[in-house]
């Protein structure tokens, strides 16, 4: 049975081992490393390079048989260094080695190759082979990002099973057979997967090398520290390398519940954007017209005056991009300081926060383990790649049933159990026909009776479901997602909800108290009303707006001052007419950024220079919320600073103090004060049991054992730090996290926590509860004339990240609108056309192409492609978006 | 001595237009397959046992004793391996264009007597009459109703389809033949856990047995286990194709009783090979396909008999004998079996891949004279780095028996002919002129 | 060129109709896409792709695994001579080489006016009349240089269409039923090759 310990002799060492591991995995926890090239950790075993053979006792006595490929059983004999073992490892590198060219001192991967490290390790002398080696053109481009060197390959498969197994994207292959077998794609269709570059980290040679990187930097003069990759809210955990304090290269961490060592390539190139030439080095404060540079100090007086002049009538925009320790203290700035509740962290684009926080959350193993997922959410492979890669996985293995809810297919789709396709704008509709005692005959929402009915049938059967919600289309109102999410929580009580918000750390932002009704730590404004006013001396009198709300009220005069930290509303918010008319409209704006241009840098008067990624400590939590610890690398460019101290000095000018002089001051306060956080104290997070991060409220997280599973390539794990707190190899590195331990942490709070500001002892305040929104408004019928605009995001866009880092901007394309050939029929238009495309908002000129996989009456746009996108087209306060198309001559 | 046994998958061979359906009823065709189809499934198993009858194909493993093994679990699958690549041998070539009729008959039969979901017929790609033939004699199968729904009215069902395969040596090896049949490229599976009774066709219990296997099914089911176990001798049973070909003066394809015949009478009388062309003198022969290790003049009055031939270090394997006579330049020999292997290895495997082409290019320089007294040495110890201890049966550094099948031919040459290769290397050239 | 015409295609459904799993029916498809084309063009191994939900690499990829499959065009008759051991005793590679002069063109080598490709073989199992070797994957043994130049001749003049068809043509006779035991699937009737006579002399 699965938990029988098995216990196995290698090398005469009794070792426990687990059902069903491979005796490689097995040995190396024991203590003995046995030398491979073929075998990964997290793909399926094919013992095809022979480097792991060691003599296994069977029947027939000792034999030589691959590591990798041999499961443990229980009194297994295994012998790693007798020398048989010894010539048969010899002579399989030794066959590796004759057709390889031997280059590594012009190799990448020179330094931290494993053949070049088994060649020292194991490998015999000077070569025996005599003849001429193979050869191939070289090196050859098989992507933007990547290129192969193919006399260097050894054949081992890893990214051509990578390709195939876990990405799905078969997109290379092996070619040619025997000693003619090459790796490669087939000619003229490129490796165009989003997750390309992990074949280059799981090469084990230098065949595969990221093109960014080529030639950039020698792996020993390479300074490494673990953290958290915040281009989507998956969170994978990965390293910072750096080089003469530049950020060069991100490589994927082995995070046993989130990423399991992959990365998708926006997230391992995004480093690109950390030196890029238009960062801000130092404040611009408008003078006379003009953006120009000035002092911290005359920056700081400029802003705080601007703030002071709009009284409460100010509303702060952003928080995703920050770490959790900035987002609290923007909290505490707008909330405790400017006493205003018109803050969001969202740009419209995402869900109502009490939704977020307040339905039942499920981790991604959780998911994973799902018996059934519903999906009613954006597409995955683009929002959260790493995220699909799991759920893939999960469906894959056939245990997973997927149920794909949404009004255009998803990457995910050709796993799904079952595809609901509705009308953009109707999910509600279904979600109510779903919850039904019977389904009504017609259907719901463009989805027929007998797929509702096999759906309800589905997850009726399921043990578990998990219900990924997030925005499929943005051209569909947020209400309505919630609305819909609201009704499947209320159907189906013991359903978890896994928020497919995609910005960084918008959970992140949300924890903290960055949106309106919202205080830190999951609490509502009203609950937690006594106890931060006790504790930051007041609050906001009553909710405020959203980022819609605010941006409308700015648009005609109400909000005076705009503070954007990290946000850049013109490209993220659904209705690009209305931001660009609020940010105009404002008299006073603040913004507080990485990028000194940028649409909504425009019309600021005071921008002041904020520190990235890789730039400052901090923690970030991500979609399960989870939180995990950042590092830090390099130094941010010229004088600019983490978002806590700008928060905190303007504070400091605006007659009030925060309270905090370092980030652990921060985090000591968020314990303290968050009652969704108490118990998570710095020091906890750095232990090596909780590299993985914890996930708030505390009690479930299970500490991570041992070592992660090792890989091509070594992070040297837990180098990560927030502040000053740095704990390696500490006693009880993976204790248990005791429930109910320091100042209560029961899953809704309640418990009674020290005083906030040493008045006497009151009960922490109750974690947000999910209550169902009013049902949403109907989307109106669609009229013939017209399609109903679905607004999908693609992993490349127009955004900060993408059109920063130059290996990825490249990778974004134009926008392109998508319908159904039978609609484009109608209309006496064929793909390659240009068509005049308009909404109520705004009229473009789009290429239009037919694709049959587009729901009939809908049309498929880019939210935010380079040059325009549905942004432009969709009206935020109408419940859908409908668009007239016409061909132009 | 030559037997007075009768032939039994070679009987209707010579027969006008042998492969269509009237010549097969003619001649008893599916007599066989009716009778089985009145026994009991575990009836046929187990006369099948009795018969002793081992598997075609190259492991000579019991054709019984696999059914036996077989995993119960639905769906199951028999796969027919008529892939014929093993050099030398084109004995299934001949039965797959000359009596398809029998092949199709015993698969019905041993599809029967597994409970096989769906039986494949795995041909060659490059035998393009035999799949004619094979495909023309399938079709007359169905129309007669001795395959498909209710087989004569036996209640009994099975299709079966012919596949083509498409020119890879590799995928005559069981496990490479399936992936093949998945359609995948031809890379033999590691066993275990992949042994197609267990895990086999779409991760279903699989039977995989050769194109001849199949063929003496029908006289089996007709004359009873016992009467097969009756000729030859021990586990050697009944009759068997033998391919003779080289420098013989009648190369043909020879049934004979096993174990009773020998290697001399094969290639020496008058009825079968003949002896050897221009009455030269034997040198070394191939006694089961070119992955055996060569005999010599010595082992030439050696019986057809498995075991003992496999304790002489070599094998019967796919019923392949070449005879060499003193003509042949045996490193040129040695070294066109090496090119073979080299550019039939599938790839996976670092010593099959590389060792294979690395060996071919040593042997190279030495039959072109540019080998170096260093080389014999190196020969062996790459060899051995295939096929650890160079023994046969061969241990393996590699997933299947390919990878060690490149030593036998380079062992055997320079065991046998050490002084052959010196005389290479010495003078610079090959003393054979090639 | 060329994608698989719509006879082909509709072939190509019937084929992957007999196998439990569609991409079983990859390596048949190939040979039809060969039989139609004379090799495998791009856009056919990306049709084929199409029709199996594979990616081209995949089948590109397992395509040149095989040694049957040509990625680039070749003649209208193939000449593929053996010298593998008993053909290589027998005079197999005098027979290549006086292929070589006759034809004017190396092994892997196609002649200007594209009538013949020539290549060297591995062992095609016809030992028994070595030295031998095959047109079209239809076989001929014994074969002298006489022999081979009457038989080059005799090609040329399309003599021998009839046991020697058009390279790519595997098998001329086509199932004439779907699947029975389970569902039945019925290809469709089309013309059902005569039996063809045996081309071994
Ligand atoms: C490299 C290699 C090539 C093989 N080629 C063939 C072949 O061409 N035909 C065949 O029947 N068996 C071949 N075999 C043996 C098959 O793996 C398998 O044992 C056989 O088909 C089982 O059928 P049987 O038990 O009836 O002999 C080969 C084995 C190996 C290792
Ligand atoms: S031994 Fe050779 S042919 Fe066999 S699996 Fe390995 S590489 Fe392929
Ligand atoms: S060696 Fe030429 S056909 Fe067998």
């Amino acid at each position: 049975m699965a938990d029988e310990p098995i216990k196995i002799t290698v090398d005469g060492k009794v070792i426990e081992a687990k059902q069903g591991e491979m005796v490689i995995a097995a040995a190396e926890r024991g203590g003995t490393y046995i030398p491979r090239f073929c075998w990964h950790p997290r793909m399926r075993p094919v013992g095809m390079c022979r480097m792991c053979l060691v003599e296994i006792k069977g029947p027939r006595g000792f034999a030589l048989m691959p590591a990798c490929f041999v499961p443990v059983a229980d009194g297994q004999e295994v012998v790693t260094d007798s020398p048989k073992v010894k010539k048969a490892q010899d002579g399989v590198l030794e066959f590796l080695l004759i057709n390889h060219p031997l280059d590594c001192p012009v190799c990448d991967r020179g330094g931290e190759c494993p053949l070049q490290d088994q060649t020292f390790a194991f490998g015999p002398g000077e070569s025996r082979f005599v003849e001429e080696k193979r050869h191939w053109a070289k090196p050859i481009p098989i992507n933007p990002l990547i290129a192969l060197d193919r006399e260097r390959c050894i054949q081992c498969s890893r990214c051509t099973r990578f390709a195939d197994e876990v990405a799905g994207d078969a997109m290379i292959d092996f070619i040619g057979r025997a000693d003619s077998t090459e790796v490669n794609i087939f000619a003229g269709r490129p490796f165009t997967s989003n997750f390309s570059g992990n074949v280059v980290q799981i090469c084990p040679v230098g065949a595969l090398t990221a093109t960014p990187y080529r030639f950039k930097a020698r792996p020993w003069d390479l300074e490494v520290v673990e953290s958290t990759c915040t281009a989507c809210a998956v969170g994978c955990r990965m390293a910072l390398q750096s080089s003469a304090n530049r950020l060069i290269r991100h490589l994927g961490v082995d995070s046993d519940p989130v990423n399991h060592g992959w990365l998708c390539d926006k997230g391992r190139f995004s480093y690109e954007q950390t030196d890029n030439a238009s960062r801000l080095r130092n404040p611009l404060v408008r003078k006379n017209g003009q953006l120009v540079e000035a002092s911290w100090n005359e920056a700081m007086v400029a802003a705080a005056e601007g703030l002071h002049r709009a009284g409460n009538s100010v509303a702060v925009l952003g928080g995703a991009r920050l770490a959790n320790e900035d987002a609290y203290a923007w909290a505490k700035l707008a909330k405790g300081v400017l006493r205003t509740d018109n803050v969001d962290c969202q740009m419209g684009d995402g869900l109502p926060g009490e939704l977020v926080l307040g339905l039942p959350r499920a981790t991604i193993d959780e998911a994973c383990a799902a018996s059934a997922v519903v999906l009613l959410a954006p597409d995955l492979k683009e929002d959260l790649p790493v995220f699909y890669l799991r759920l893939r996985e999960a469906a894959v293995d056939g245990k997973l049933k997927l149920i794909e809810m949404t009004p255009h297919g998803t990457g995910l789709g050709k796993h799904a159990e079952l595809r609901l396709r509705y009308r953009p704008g109707e999910a509600a509709a279904v979600a109510r026909a779903l919850a039904a005692e019977r389904v009504p005959e017609e259907g719901a929402g463009g989805v027929t009776a007998a797929d509702i009915g096999a759906a309800a049938e589905v997850l009726g059967a399921a043990e578990s479901v998990v219900v990924v919600v997030g925005r499929a289309s943005l051209s569909e109102s947020g209400e309505s997602i919630a609305d819909a999410a609201g009704v499947l929580a209320a159907a189906m009580p013991d359903a978890r909800f896994l928020s497919a918000l995609r910005r960084g750390n918008v959970h992140g932002a949300l924890d903290m108290g960055m949106a309106p009704g919202i205080l830190p730590g999951r609490v509502s404004l009203d609950d937690g009303r006594d106890w931060f006013t006790a504790a930051w001396g007041q609050v906001p009198a009553a909710r405020g707006l959203d980022a819609g709300g605010i941006l409308a009220a700015a648009a005609d005069g109400k909000v005076q001052a705009l503070v954007l930290v990290g946000a850049d509303p013109v490209s993220d918010f659904p209705d690009r007419a209305l931001a660009v008319k609020a940010l105009e409209t404002a008299d006073f704006t603040v913004v507080v950024d990485l990028f000194g241009e940028g649409p909504s840098i425009s019309d600021a008067d005071v921008v002041l220079p904020a520190a990235g990624y890789g730039e400052r400590p901090g923690t970030t939590t991500n979609m399960e919320g989870r939180v995990t610890r950042l590092g830090q690398k390099v130094t941010a460019p010229g004088t600019s600073r983490p978002d806590w101290m700008i928060a905190a000095d303007l504070a400091h000018r605006l007659g009030a103090d925060l309270g905090f002089q370092t980030i652990d001051d921060i985090a000591g306060e968020i314990e303290r004060l968050a009652p969704a956080h108490a118990g998570l104290t710095p020091q906890l997070l750095a232990r090596a049991g909780y590299r993985d991060g914890i996930v708030v409220p505390l009690g479930d997280t299970k500490p991570t054992e041992g070592e992660r599973a090792t890989e091509a390539i070594e992070v040297t794990a837990n180098k990560a730090h927030t502040g000053n707190v740095v704990l390696e190899n500490d006693p009880d590195a993976d204790a248990p996290l005791e429930p109910g331990g320091p100042s209560g942490r029961e899953r809704d709070g309640g418990a009674v926590g020290r005083s906030p500001g040493g008045a006497p002892d009151m009960t922490r305040p109750p974690l947000i509860r999910h209550r169902p929104p009013a049902p949403a408004r109907q989307a109106p019928p669609v009229d013939a004339y017209s399609l109903r605009l679905v607004a999908v995001r693609t992993l490349y866009d127009a955004g900060a990240l993408v059109s920063h880092s130059p290996s990825l901007a490249a990778l974004a394309e134009g926008p392109c609108l998508r319908a159904n050939p039978a609609d484009l029929g109608r209309m006496g238009v064929k793909t390659g056309d240009r068509v005049r495309v308009s909404s109520s908002r705004k009229s473009l000129v789009l290429d239009v192409a037919a694709d049959p996989r587009v729901l009939r009456g809908s049309a498929v746009l880019a939210f935010n492609a380079p040059g325009a996108g549905a942004a432009d087209l969709i009206d935020a306060t109408l419940p859908v978006t409908d668009l007239r198309v016409e061909t132009v001559k | 001595m030559i037997t007075d046994a009768r032939a039994i998958v070679s009987a209707r061979i010579g027969k006008s237009r042998s492969w269509t359906l009237r010549s097969y009823l003619d001649n008893g065709g599916y007599d066989g397959l009716r009778k089985a189809l009145s026994m009991e499934p575990a009836e046929i198993a187990e006369e099948v046992l009795t018969a002793n009858l081992l598997g075609r194909g190259g492991a000579g493993f019991e054709a019984g004793k696999k059914w036996g093994m077989l995993r119960q679990a639905d769906p199951k699958y028999l796969v027919i391996n008529g892939d014929e690549s093993e050099p030398c041998t084109f004995k299934d070539h001949m039965l797959m264009e000359e009596d398809p009729h029998q092949i199709i008959e015993g698969v019905l039969i041993c599809a029967y007597a597994i409970g096989a979901t769906q039986a494949f017929i795995y041909v060659r790609g490059e035998f393009a009459l035999g799949l004619e033939r094979m495909s023309a004699a399938l079709n007359e199968a169905y129309s007669f109703g001795a395959v498909g729904r209710n087989i004569f009215g036996s209640g009994f069902s099975i299709d079966l389809v012919i596949h083509p395969g498409a020119g890879a040596y590799i995928c005559g090896e069981e496990t490479a033949l399936i992936e093949s049949l998945e359609g995948k490229r031809g890379y033999p599976r590691d066993k275990p856990p992949w042994f197609p009774a267990v895990m086999g066709l779409y991760k279903a219990p699989t039977i995989v047995n050769n194109v001849e296997t199949m063929s003496n099914l029908p006289w089996i089911v007709l004359n009873g286990g016992q009467a097969f176990a009756d000729l030859g001798i021990g586990r050697s049973a009944g009759t068997r194709l033998f391919s003779l070909s080289g420098h013989v003066n009648r190369p043909a394809n020879y049934e004979v009783e096993m174990a009773k015949t020998t290697f001399h009478d094969l290639i020496y009388d008058p009825k079968l090979g003949g002896g050897i062309r221009n009455d030269r003198q034997l040198k070394a022969f191939v006694p089961g396909g070119v992955s055996a290790p060569w005999f010599g003049p010595d082992q030439v009055e050696m019986a057809l008999d498995q075991d003992p031939v496999g304790k002489a270090g070599s094998m019967l394997g796919s019923g392949s004998v070449v005879v060499m006579d003193d003509t042949t330049c045996m490193v040129r020999a040695a070294w066109r079996i090496t090119r073979f292997f080299h550019r039939e290895s599938c790839g996976q495997c670092t010593p099959c891949r590389e060792g294979g082409g690395w060996l071919d290019k040593i042997m190279r320089r030495i039959e072109e004279g540019q080998g170096r007294e260093a080389d014999l040495e190196l020969l062996l110890d790459v060899c051995d780095n295939i096929a650890p201890g160079l023994g046969w049966p061969p241990q393996k550094t590699t997933i299947c028996v390919l990878g060690p099948s490149i030593p036998s031919s380079i062992v055997s040459g320079i065991k046998m002919f050490r002084d052959e290769f010196l005389v290479h290397i010495k003078d610079g050239r090959c003393p054979f002129g090639g | 060129m060329a994608r698989l015409t719509a006879e082909n295609l509709q072939r190509a459904r019937q084929l992957i109709a007999l196998y439990p799993q569609s991409r079983s029916a990859l390596l048949p498809i190939l040979h039809l896409a060969q039989e139609q084309d004379g090799w495998l063009t791009p856009d056919a191994v990306a049709h084929v792709a199409e029709v199996l939900d594979l990616e081209p690499a995949e089948v590109y990829g397992t395509a040149s695994f095989y040694d049957m499959f040509f990625t680039h065009p070749v003649g209208h008759h193939l000449v593929s001579v053996c010298t593998n051991l008993a053909c290589m005793i027998n005079g197999g590679e005098e027979l290549l080489e006086h292929a070589q002069h006759r034809l004017g063109v190396a092994p892997g080598g196609t002649t200007a006016d594209s009538q013949f490709t020539l290549e060297e073989v591995e062992c095609i199992a016809f030992c028994g009349a070595a030295p031998c070797l095959t047109v079209n994957w239809r076989f001929f043994g014994n074969v002298s240089n006489d022999d081979f130049d009457r038989l080059v001749e005799d090609l040329a003049a399309g003599r021998l269409a009839d046991d020697v068809p058009p390279h790519g043509t595997l098998n001329r006779v086509r199932r004439q039923v779907g699947l029975m035991a389970g569902a039945a699937v019925s290809p469709g009737d089309d013309d059902d090759a005569k039996p063809p006579q045996a081309t071994a002399k």
